[in-house]
């Protein structure tokens, strides 16, 4: 039996419904949640002023330079993870693919204990150069490589095998046509998911709180933490939160704009 | 009898169990001009690509200027410097400009300086006629201009031997006539060429000899105007009809093969 109604007019009721429905939620949740209560605990404006100018100079900085030092080496690194994993040497590619398998399998906290435990008790005597700032670096670009090595993996196959062909043809070695060819025309290619790591790492950097860290070195969670737990308030939560979002946004959206990029140059 | 530029004896080429190359002898003298025909699938292609050892032959020996190529013992890349080889993809490095195209490799491979490769870069893209193309990207030109491009990069390392891979299958029709011209400059030159083609009157008027190959085996080889104009082997004259005059092959039956190449 047919439905007196066309598909067309089906389809609009459906989604009519659906659009109720989700405006009921929001409706419901914005009526029932206790405002009042929430703004006390969360949006103290003297509190979030008191927070200034710290929680840049100190948190914010701090939270960017751990980012960046763990980027940075993880995308050295990683690099590295890429070129065993295509290499031609066998046990190149197992180590290459151990390590991926490995550390993309575990919780990015548990390296963070690790290497804050394991790497005194292994080399005793010996520090990792760079203090708080070497140990994240290590426990965050350990993590990111294996990320990263997996994306650089896949830009390297992206480049056309005529590129490495010509440049073998033209008495470049396999070496250097990789270092003057292949891989800067591969970089072009991971720019946009090597940013969406950055952005991943930004965030990841919050692990430092548990690697113990002086006041100086505090990024944004453990500063916003330890303030909340002082005032007895979350206010500093929240605008830690909005620090986050100041970088995140900005940096998702030049993401989507080289995606977009990209896209267009195909 | 002089010393051949290239010498080819006893080539096989297999890729698993597929036998491309069945046992190839060639031998091409200094500034002679082959050009190699054939249905796709002959192996002309992969031949070529022996000679700069892109493909590793399966059996048999290839020399080049008197260096033997196949010796596991020779510095491939030092050999690869004395053979251009320009490709049916042309293959430019989008990442650089022309000019960069033509002075990366002077400068990381052969060691030369800044200001004498960049002197190169220019005679060799005069020689191809697009000096004002210098600062563009290989994107913004077209697919002729691309393949020139190619010619005069492969140029600038001072190559004797050129190796052109169906230089022109990839280009609109009226885009081939450049770099054919490019090409006969070349030959008249006196450089020594081997190029697989389907551009017939080239191969006539500028090849000083063709070899049509098919099945992976050399089936005749002679003078072009021999070859090309009065084939002695059926095979060879089914195969120039076919190109010749594309639209007059018949439909596929169980004897023939598959539609014309191109």
């Amino acid at each position: 039996m047919t439905s007196r109604l066309s598909r067309r007019q089906r389809r609009r009721i459906s989604q009519g419904i659906q659009y109720a429905l989700f405006v009921a939620a929001l409706v419901l949740v914005g009526v029932l949640a206790d405002w009042d209560r929430l703004q006390n605990q969360f949006a103290q404006k003297d509190l979030a002023a008191e927070l200034f100018p710290d929680i840049i100079t100190t948190a914010l900085r701090n939270t960017v330079v751990y980012t960046l030092s763990g980027f940075v080496f993880g995308l050295v690194l990683g690099l590295l993870i890429a070129l065993m994993r295509l290499s031609s040497v066998a046990p190149y590619r197992w180590v290459a693919s151990v390590y991926i398998e490995f550390f993309r399998g575990l919780p990015a906290l548990l390296i963070f204990i690790f290497v804050g435990v394991a790497v005194p008790l292994a080399f005793p005597g010996t520090e990792i150069p760079g203090g708080t700032y070497g140990k994240v670096a290590l426990g965050l670009g350990l993590v990111a490589a294996a990320y990263m090595a997996e994306t650089i993996r896949a830009g390297i196959q992206a480049v056309p095998k005529g590129q490495m062909e010509a440049a073998r043809s033209l008495g470049f070695s396999h070496a250097r046509a990789m270092v003057s060819v292949i891989i800067p025309q591969a970089f072009r290619i991971v720019i946009p998911p090597l940013t969406n790591e950055l952005v991943l790492l930004f965030k990841d950097s919050s692990l430092v709180l548990f690697l113990g860290v002086t006041l100086e070195e505090r990024e944004l969670t453990k500063f916003g933490r330890d303030l909340a737990s002082q005032t007895a308030n979350s206010t500093p939560i929240l605008v830690a939160g909005l620090c986050y979002l100041i970088v995140t946004v900005p940096l998702s959206f030049v993401v989507r704009r080289l995606e977009a990029r990209a896209d267009k140059a195909k | 009898m002089p010393q051949p530029e290239i010498e080819i004896r006893g080539l096989h080429k297999s890729f698993g169990d597929n036998h491309v190359l069945r046992g190839i002898d060639l031998e091409v003298a200094r500034g002679d001009v082959v050009c190699v025909i054939g249905p796709s699938g002959s192996g002309k292609s992969t031949l070529l690509r022996c000679v700069n050892l892109l493909e590793e032959p399966s059996e048999g020996q290839v020399f080049v200027g008197g260096t033997e190529v196949t010796d596991i013992e020779v510095d491939i890349d030092a050999v690869r410097r004395r053979i251009g080889m320009v490709f049916q993809q042309f293959n430019l490095f989008p990442h650089v400009t022309v000019t960069e195209n033509l002075t990366l490799p002077q400068r990381r491979v052969l060691g030369r300086g800044k200001s004498e490769a960049a002197k190169v870069a220019r005679e060799n893209l005069e020689r191809v006629g697009l000096a004002d193309k210098a600062d563009a990207y290989p994107a913004q030109l077209s697919g002729g201009q691309q393949q020139r491009v190619a010619i005069a990069r492969a140029l600038s390392m001072g190559p004797e031997v050129m190796l052109f891979d169906e230089p022109t299958s990839a280009l609109d029709p009226e885009l081939v006539g450049d770099v054919l011209a490019v090409m006969r400059v070349l030959a008249s030159e006196g450089m020594t060429m081997m190029v697989v083609t389907h551009e017939m009157s080239f191969a006539r008027e500028v090849a000083d000899r063709v070899v049509f190959m098919d099945g992976g085996v050399i089936v005749e080889e002679g003078p072009a105007a021999q070859v090309v104009g009065d084939p002695r082997h059926p095979r060879t004259r089914h195969f120039l009809d076919r190109i010749l005059d594309p639209s007059a092959a018949e439909a596929p039956g169980p004897e023939a093969g598959g539609p014309a190449a191109g």
